[in-house]
């Protein structure tokens, strides 16, 4: 129990356990879609081509997110483009693109006086969150949170099925565009917590995680958010006593109980299905015996 | 006399170089089975998207049941069933999960089922015989089952035009039996059905007319008239052989 509290004395704790816990939920939730649509590639470019809009957006002092949603939507514009209108196939087209517009978000760091506070976009700085940081993340959390959680259906319709969307009158390019700008608006959030380097794994091990364990979609929108934010108040408290980068431990501790779940999965797991089909073999013996 | 169901005039659309319909045109009356016959890239899918709106053809006019594409589909009047490669077999989603997504354009702003919803997927899947199955995983069903879960789909939704894009391919001869009849039964309510289909030994049983598409309607009629080997070969391109052979 003193193992628990202790850290919680701080205030820089407390808010970078909130803080985390918070974009963990919210990343979980959105990476449900992106798993099963086949989007991690894309939720890995957008969440690095935010990063000039992020810079310059701090130099002219507007909010963060604003720079990140116009950023988002020009990589993922520039990737159609390049896409289309060239030879080059899609993963390249999204390498190229995410590649040159983080290059761009650091040499424009790197042009810009007062460094530290940019820095820490790249790596994340949980124990560094300020209040107005806590208050812009909670704020924007809320919002995409609740869009996803609203729109849950359709968006899973669209990542089903975006002919029979288009067949009964909506329009899958208006529920994939809603889709990207949410993963720009969940960018921005995590951004404060693991950096832009590693919210691709907050993008995306969560809902492969949940994918693992239940063949529900409506269970993975639990499964993945509660698993994740669980991951990452351990994460921060793993960080805490070995003194070791929050985000990054907030990531591994994601990753292990992915692998984990991989392995012993009763549905999915390598490990776990022979251990279940090892286990009715047993029975039907005792049973015919 | 009513509109026609289905009436595709003077359709062409190309995709980039390549054409795809050129100058298509053809008509179904309501409640009647017309089978599509084509090889690939003869134009069927292409057909169909033209008929759901999702291609702008370059020419020519779509009307449903007398109305624009666009307005039939927002009435919820067009279901379709995709073939299976379109499908992902292991997406998360139960048998009821998919047939509620046919009730999506007739429920509010976050598509919150309603008793009249459930009720009506409830009676779709009796209608298809997997009422027993609504809480599968869609990927756990037979070849058969799943188009059938597809079928329900459309009719929870009200379809009046039922779209099928290759219905019998990995079926086996039972569940084609079976979807036949389901889909026979159908039109007999009113529900006009267009089906592209390789097979062809199952064309006679299902339609009351068949096309023979290649880029443009070669032949439209009574099934047993489009089935001939001669007519058949002009679909599928054996007469360029043929003429080979003898010269």
């Amino acid at each position: 129990m003193e193992l628990l509290l202790e850290p919680l004395s701080y205030d820089f704790m407390v808010r970078a356990i909130v803080t985390t816990a918070l974009a963990a939920v919210v990343c979980a939730v959105l990476s449900c879609w992106l798993v099963l649509i086949g989007w991690s590639l894309m939720g890995d470019a957008v969440s690095h081509a935010v990063l000039p809009g992020v810079v310059l957006a701090y130099i002219v002092g507007a909010p963060f997110a604003l720079g990140a949603l116009v950023f988002a939507l020009i990589a993922v514009t520039l990737i159609g483009v390049v896409r289309n209108t060239s030879r080059v196939k899609e993963d390249a087209a999204i390498g190229i693109v995410f590649s040159s517009l983080f290059a761009l978000g650091l040499v424009l760091i790197s042009v810009t006086p007062s460094q530290t506070d940019l820095n820490h976009i790249i790596f994340g700085n949980l124990l560094g969150v300020s209040i107005p940081d806590l208050i812009q993340v909670l704020v924007l959390g809320v919002v995409a949170f609740a869009i996803l959680i609203l729109k849950r259906r359709d968006l899973t319709l669209y990542a089903f099925d975006p002919t029979h969307a288009h067949a009964i009158g909506l329009s899958p390019q208006r529920l994939g565009a809603l889709l990207l700008g949410l993963l720009a608006l969940t960018s921005v959030v995590a951004l404060q917590t693991v950096g832009v380097v590693l919210v691709v794994a907050m993008l995306i091990i969560p809902g492969a995680t949940a994918y693992l364990l239940t063949d529900r979609f409506s269970r993975m929108l639990v499964i993945a958010p509660v698993v994740s934010a669980a991951c990452s108040i351990t994460g921060i408290y793993l960080s805490y006593y070995l003194d070791t980068a929050s985000g990054a431990m907030v990531v591994l501790t994601q990753g292990v109980v992915f692998a984990v779940v991989y392995l012993f999965s009763p549905r999915q797991g390598l490990i776990g299905t022979r251990l279940a089909k090892a286990r009715r073999r047993k029975a039907a013996v005792l049973a015919a015996a | 006399m009513s509109a026609p169901a289905i009436a595709v005039d003077n359709v062409t659309v190309h995709y980039g170089e390549v054409l795809a319909l050129d100058a298509a045109s053809l008509t179904v009356d309501p409640a009647r089975i017309c089978g599509l016959v084509g090889m690939n890239g003869s134009g069927k899918s292409t057909l169909f998207k033209v008929i759901m709106g999702m291609i702008k053809p370059d020419a020519g006019t779509v009307r449903i049941g007398g109305q624009s594409p666009s307005k039939a589909r927002r009435e919820g009047g067009i279901g379709y069933v995709p073939q299976s490669e379109e499908v992902d077999w292991q997406f998360p989603l139960s048998v009821r999960d998919v047939v509620m997504m046919g009730r999506y354009g007739h429920q509010g702003f976050t598509r919150r089922a309603s008793k009249a919803d459930k009720a009506a997927v409830d009676e779709a899947l009796d209608r298809v015989e997997l009422g027993g199955y609504a809480g599968r995983q869609i990927g756990q069903l037979s070849g058969g089952q799943k188009k059938r879960a597809f079928v329900a789909r459309g009719i929870a939704q009200g379809a009046t035009i039922m779209l099928l894009d290759e219905p019998f391919a990995g079926v086996d001869k039972r569940s084609e039996a079976t979807i036949t009849r389901l889909l026979r039964e159908l039109a007999a309510d009113g529900c006009t059905i267009l089906v592209s289909t390789h097979d062809l030994h199952a064309l006679p049983q299902l339609c009351d007319e068949a096309v023979l598409l290649m880029h443009k309607v070669l032949m439209h009629g009574p099934p047993e008239r489009v089935l001939q080997p001669e007519n058949l070969a002009m679909a599928f391109g054996l007469d360029v052989l043929n003429r080979k052979e003898a010269g």
